[in-house]
């Protein structure tokens, strides 16, 4: 009755349309398929990782998770709704079942894993908190910042880990914390600040769009592990198994250097392994509820961890980014993935 | 209708139905009765939803958070605080921080409105003009970009901490604030303060007194100088009997910023200098339409009395003024404190910022967090309401 | 008036004698005067180099903005100017979008003049036949062979209309309602309608947005949930509605009270007294503080952006941070700039507008 009733106030409030319905019951993946459309959190635009071009097509490191589990699962890569969510909105979103997966450049911790209904599939990017300083300032290392004023970004870590940093090193400093990434950068850039903090990786591509990117340097010292990655609801292991080898067929593809390109002639290759991932020999998809051939859609309509990498953040970008610990383990990196067999 | 109510309509046949829904009174209680009923109806389904989801969801519900240690750091705050006091010492530093931005700005609105909203008045083409086209352009934009604005137009302008303009008194000004001496008060102090209100009291004597002789005489006598006397320099004499007891911690030139001394950030310069900016301009069409609502007799006649220009604004005008000018004024003053929740956007850590950002962030615990913010809003607006209706009524009075 | 026709009779004598009486017509004055004139030289100059003199012009991405010194960088505008405007709502369908601004245009027109006949039947185009329309012009129907456009596309100047006119539209009959229950005779009603409307004026739209996006899914059974520009709009219009109630009470307020004695004198039940003789001439009273609420609730539509909506202001922020292309030292400058035009442009019409309607309707009473 009293579920009745809400549904019912619902429907007036929400002139019946834009409402959905699911019985809790049903998997995330029953309900992706019959829906035909997978509902993606994103960023609400980060340069690189998520954020829509010029077109308005999405595009980014994390949209292309989206991407490859739309492809796995509906195999088309375009059958998605990007929700962009805010740092606060992000895991009521995901835990009232308004999006499916969370892709946003978000930190895996212990707390999130096992206390908010969350469960992180993996690890898409390894990142880390650093510090940006101008060069006139003739600053070298994080622990001569005593003093300074540093411009943060209000979020979930970031202003910890630097509290912690500081407070562990007996340093004074006076932190200026915005709400979004554009004004801290602004005040950055004005002199507001002596130093910018947040992932290294963002510090990479911030520097771009100072003008001058030689004038700044991002000092060495790493003060936060944060290894970023896709999230799902917690109690539905099938739809997180889903998640999890999409990132890993992506990063095997990589390693069995198939690529957008070549995954057709890859099909008649004579490597168990990417016959294997590729749905030629065995059904190793269909055991977790896809098509055998699911990664063969992911590297035909995505591609490749690299390629992705590349594309978005990395060497083809304007960002630039080194591969560093995104590296494959082979290449000195930390991106590993087990195998499939 | 139910088969309940047919059934006590039958056994009271003087009264059908029809008349219990014609009689105002009966179908008043229904009314209210069906809207209780419907009200504790979504409240309890509203509860009881909130309890389901946040069990699922393994949230935390309660205000324990409260007793938490935050682990970040503020930038500005008016109690002393670090990253290792709770988040219930938190929300204090915020609302503190809030409450501030208010004060401040409700203060230097109200001057700066009454100012633009005379020079829209005025005589002169030029200052007229300029004063309409800063309150059209003013309104009419957004608040949110106002203090983009002013925040990047302030920190854009001002010099780097190495060439920091510098003022008397060890006062300096760079895009890092303003920094100024911080006096260190001595113990004999108390001293001071004590001759300060010594002297208020005797003040506020010679006034009434002053009055009272002016009522039975009709001779104003002069109060100016024993009244500054009494207020300035009772606490004057006793600062200097007591040996001068204060010292400066004057700001000095540390390797990035100006180390010690009293700092005013340029967020909060540029939150105060946007708010009261924007409210300004609506202050003065206020202004404006309170002194044009005093019929041109009133100044006719002052005129006629031989006041000067000056004195029939003060006396005349502005009195009667008052009493059109002071709602909306209070609205305003209401939306100011609103407005002052958009600090985040530029750096303040005020109320939003540190309370319904940060901390709502870290603790995941939003229905706690937005009541408590939302309350916070809700008194400070029901004050200011309180206040300025005391002080309304009291205006009021002068009608008659 | 008197003053500016002056002017327009120029010899230079006129000129002189306007400026004697008008700008220096003592110290005091002379010394506004050249104030004045600083100030506006000063804003003027500051204005004209950057928007013209340094500014940038032409270019496909942000690489001729990158020169030092460069002032604004305007083919950032015109390069993301249907972003700008309608989002990423795909390009084969706006004329959808912009049917629907021509289709409320033809009703708004006709019925903000005074003095155009059929008043009624073109506020029942607008209240009742305009919406269905536009609802399904912009979302789609399939039966139309309309394509559905989920409202994650709708993003820029669209996003912000839409907030801003439903928030007005839907907060007009809830105002109506609690303006009319805060002067009911009901004390639970009255008491109901006094706690809502000052709840919510009391408290910043950013915390009415913060408690639809983050606390109204809590607040639901599970697996129900809406959509997030629906969520928005819902608090926008309670928020709005608390606001209109009190303009409606207003005018309610100037109705004097033989009206409604003479209407229960009449025998009229409460609804046709309110709906015959009160608040038609109530409403008529209030439609300038209609339109000054309409011109608040439209740059209050910029907070929405908070919540991670892509209203204009939303969009010009995301272009701005996320777009690496564009990357430069004036980008974010102009396209605040750009984005507070916009603004500026819409509620200085509707100000204008609305104290056109307030000088008209007061010259009326006096007759």
């Amino acid at each position: 009755m009293r579920n009745w009733v809400a549904a019912g106030l619902a429907l007036v409030m929400s002139y019946g349309q834009q409402m959905e319905l699911a019985a809790a019951q049903t998997s995330t993946l029953d309900t992706v398929k019959s829906r035909g459309q997978l509902q993606c959190g994103v960023s609400t635009g980060l340069a690189g990782f998520g954020a829509p071009n010029d077109a308005g097509v999405w595009q980014g490191l994390d949209v292309d998770i989206c991407r490859a589990v739309a492809s796995a699962v509906l195999k088309d890569a375009d059958k998605i709704k990007f929700v962009p969510l805010t740092a606060k909105e992000r895991f009521t979103a995901l835990q009232s079942g308004e999006i499916d997966l969370l892709s946003r450049n978000t930190t895996w911790t212990m707390s999130r894993d096992t206390a908010a209904g969350l469960n992180f599939t993996g690890i898409n990017y390894y990142d880390g908190q650093g510090f940006m300083v101008k060069k006139t300032l003739d600053v070298v290392s994080a622990k001569e910042l005593s003093g300074a004023s540093i411009c943060v970004q209000t979020g979930t870590t970031t202003e910890l880990n630097l509290a912690d940093y500081f407070r562990s090193n007996k340093m004074e400093y006076n932190p200026v914390v915005f709400e979004k990434l554009s004004e801290a950068l602004g005040a950055y850039n004005a002199g507001r600040c002596d130093a910018f903090t947040t992932d290294v990786s963002q510090l990479y591509s911030i520097r771009l769009t100072l003008g001058n990117a030689n004038d700044h340097i991002v000092l060495p010292e790493i003060i936060s592990k944060e290894p970023l990655g896709p999230v799902v609801r917690q109690g539905d292991p099938q739809w997180a198994n889903i998640v999890r080898w999409t990132l890993f067929a992506m990063i095997n593809a990589e390693e069995l250097g198939v690529t957008q390109s070549n995954v057709d002639q890859m099909k008649n290759s004579k490597n168990p392994a990417i016959r294997r991932l590729l749905g030629v020999e065995g059904e190793y998809g269909v055991a977790m509820g896809v098509d055998k051939d699911w990664a063969y859609h992911i590297i035909k309509l995505v591609g490749n961890y690299g390629e992705s990498f590349d594309r978005n953040v990395g060497a083809g970008s304007p960002l630039g980014i080194a591969r560093g610990q995104n590296a494959l383990w082979r290449d000195g990196g930390l991106q590993y993935a087990p195998p499939i067999r | 209708m139910t088969r309940a109510t047919k059934a006590r309509a039958d056994q009271r046949p003087s009264r059908s139905l029809t008349d219990y829904f014609y009689d105002p009174k009966s179908r008043g209680i229904m009314l209210q009765l069906t809207v209780a009923v419907i009200l504790i109806w979504l409240i309890w389904s509203v509860v009881d939803n909130t309890i389901r989801n946040l069990e699922a969801q393994g949230i935390a519900a309660g205000f324990g958070f409260l007793r938490n240690t935050s682990g970040f750091d503020i930038s500005q705050s008016l109690i002393s605080y670090t990253s290792t006091d709770t988040h219930g010492r938190a929300f204090l530093v915020g609302l503190l921080n809030t409450l501030l931005v208010a004060v401040v700005g409700v203060v230097l609105a109200t001057v700066i409105g009454f100012v633009i909203g005379i020079a829209r008045l005025s005589q002169n083409w030029l200052v007229s003009t300029l004063a309409a086209v800063y309150i059209e352009t003013i309104r009419n934009v957004p608040p949110l970009l106002m203090l983009f604005a002013v925040y990047f137009g302030v920190i854009k302008t001002l010099p780097r901490p190495r060439d920091s303009i510098e003022f008397p008194f060890a006062t300096y000004l760079n895009l890092r604030g303003l920094y100024l001496p911080r006096p260190i008060w001595d113990e004999a102090i108390w001293f001071v303060l004590l001759a300060f209100v010594i002297g208020f009291i005797a003040a506020f004597w010679i006034n009434r007194r002053a009055k009272k002789i002016q009522i039975e005489t009709g001779v104003q006598p002069r109060v100016l100088f024993p009244v500054l006397g009494c207020v300035l320099g009772l606490p004057a004499l006793a600062f200097v009997l007591a040996g001068f007891p204060v010292s400066f911690d004057v700001p000095q030139l540390g390797r990035f910023n100006l180390r010690g001394g009293f700092v005013i950030s340029p967020e909060f310069i540029a939150l105060v200098s946007g708010l009261t900016l924007y409210t300004a301009a609506f202050i003065a069409e206020i202004v404006r339409s309170g002194i044009l609502s005093v019929p041109k007799g009133q100044r006719e006649a002052a005129s006629a009395l031989g006041l000067r220009d000056g004195q029939v604004m003060r006396l005349i005008i502005i009195p009667q003024a008052l009493r059109v000018i002071i709602p909306p004024l209070t609205n305003q003053y209401l939306n100011l404190t609103k407005n002052s929740s958009l600090a985040v956007a530029i750096g303040y850590p005020d109320l939003v910022s540190v309370f319904a950002g940060t901390v709502l962030n870290l603790t995941n615990q939003a229905v706690e967090v937005i009541i408590m913010t939302m309350a916070v809003y809700l008194s400070l607006s029901l004050l200011t309401s309180v206040f300025m209706n005391w002080f309304n009524a009291r205006v009021a009075l002068v009608e008659r | 008036m008197q003053r500016m026709r002056d002017m327009d009779r120029t010899s230079w004598q006129v000129a002189i004698q306007w400026a004697q009486v008008n700008l220096f017509s003592s110290w005091w004055s002379t010394a506004l005067t050249l104030f004045g004139l600083l100030i506006s030289y000063w804003i003027i100059h500051a204005v004209v180099d950057w928007a013209i003199i340094r500014a940038v012009f032409t270019g496909s991405d942000g690489s001729a903005c990158r020169v030092p010194g460069a002032g604004a960088c305007w083919p950032f505008i015109t390069n993301k100017f249907k972003l700008f405007m309608y989002g990423r709502y795909p390009l084969d369908e706006l004329w959808r979008v912009n049917l629907t601004y021509v289709l409320a245009l033809a009703g708004l027109v006709p019925l903000m003049l005074p003095g155009v006949p059929g008043k009624l039947w073109l506020s029942i185009y607008m209240l009742v036949v305009f919406p269905i329309i536009a609802y399904f012009l912009l979302t789609g129907a399939e039966w139309l062979g309309l394509p559905i456009v989920t409202t994650d596309l709708w993003g820029g100047l669209l996003v912000t209309l839409v907030v801003a006119c439903v928030g007005i539209a839907a907060s007009f009959p809830i105002g109506i309602v609690l303006a009319l229950a805060r002067r009911s005779e009901l004390p639970l009603i009255k008491w109901l309608a006094i706690i809502f409307i000052e709840f919510v004026r009391g408290v910043p739209l950013v915390t009415v947005l913060f408690f639809a996006s983050v606390m109204l899914p809590l607040f639901l059974p599970e697996n129900v949930t809406f959509d997030k520009l629906l969520r928005a709009l819902i608090g926008v219009a309670l928020f709005a509605a608390a606001y209109m109630a009190e303009v409606v009470r207003g005018g309610l307020q100037a109705i004097p009270r033989g009206q409604f004695e003479a209407a229960d004198a009449l025998g009229m039940s409460y609804p046709q007294k309110m709906g015959l003789i009160v608040l038609p001439q109530a409403l008529k009273l209030v439609i300038p503080g209609i339109v000054n609420s309409f011109i608040a609730l439209f740059k209050d539509t910029s907070l929405v952006l908070i919540i991670g909506l892509f209203d204009l202001l939303g969009i010009v922020k995301q272009a701005i941070q996320s777009d690496a292309k564009w990357f430069a030292p004036q980008t974010a400058a102009t396209g605040y700039v750009f984005a507070a035009f916009v603004f500026w442009l819409f509620c200085f019409g509707m100000s204008r507008y609305s104290a056109w309607l307030e000088t008209r309707l007061n010259s009326g009473q006096r007759h």
